[in-house]
């Protein structure tokens, strides 16, 4: 049985949540400027190179809460040529940032897998960046279903 | 402390590239979501994550909001020496956990 105190809050809760669900005007400009800013951070202007890098994930998701996500990048992993670091970025999620890792020659095998959130149907991005400086780069466009941080008024 | 798993081999050929499984057990709040009265749920993750073969910084990661709850990171390493591998989470809030596995190399 709900009482009347509980039916005002609940209440009070969904109209701030409807507030919160309405997307700012510039929420387009914005979102791109941020994925921008992040994928200058990390690259410093340099050219970005397709191949190398393998970005896996699903096509299709249903529940963008927890996405298998893989990137492999084509390297000996020697002393002399190895990769020191991947990216992985977003270009709608409330911040573009979704994981760095930083390797060495001892990892053996440029592999890494984890699992992220995707807030909206997008394109992920996997960048490479290897001992000698060059960056490599992934991109794979990806649905998503069911969202995460469905709630928020940023996505 | 946090419940974590970590999930590697035992025992290892020298030169061997080992596969590592770690997990640690964090609800990863984004900081992005609202309570039903629309208050903002302050962010609590886990930022950072460290793994030292005998000492020896191997690999180490920077997470951000995206990274699902329960952080799953797999890597690899190449089995150079018997020792211990050291797994360090560091977070908001003060969160640490930490986490140490035995590899034999024969």
């Amino acid at each position: 049985m709900t009482s009347r105190r509980d039916f005002l809050v609940l209440a009070c809760g969904a109209l701030s949540g409807a507030a919160h669900a309405q997307l700012p005007p510039d929420i387009q400009a914005k979102r791109k400027a941020a994925a921008e800013a992040a994928l200058r951070k990390v690259t410093g202007g340099a050219e970005l190179r397709q191949g190398k890098v393998k970005l896996d994930i699903p096509p299709l998701i249903d529940n963008g809460n927890a996405v298998p996500l893989t990137v492999t990048v084509d390297s000996p992993m020697t002393e002399k040529d190895y990769v020191k670091a991947i990216h992985v970025l977003t270009e709608k999620n409330p911040q573009p940032n979704v994981v760095s890792v930083h390797l060495g020659p001892r990892a053996g095998r440029a592999s890494i897998t984890t699992r992220v959130r995707l807030a909206d149907t997008q394109t992920v991005t996997a960048i490479a960046q290897l001992s000698d400086g060059s960056l490599w780069v992934d991109r794979v466009p990806v649905v998503v279903t069911l969202s995460a941080c469905l709630e928020d008024g940023l996505i | 402390m946090a419940r974590t798993v970590v999930n590697m081999p035992a025992q290892a050929k020298r030169g061997e590239v080992i596969e590592i499984k770690t997990l640690a057990g964090h609800i990863m709040e984004t900081g992005f979501r609202h309570t039903e009265r629309g208050e903002s749920i302050p962010r609590d993750i886990i930022t950072q994550f460290v793994c030292t073969y005998n000492g020896t910084e191997i690999f180490s990661a920077d997470l951000f909001p995206a990274i699902a709850a329960n952080p799953l990171i797999t890597f690899t390493t190449v089995a150079t020496e018997s020792g211990t591998l050291e797994f360090k989470w560091v977070g908001d809030k003060g969160f640490t956990a930490s986490h140490s596995a035995k590899l034999t190399v024969v």
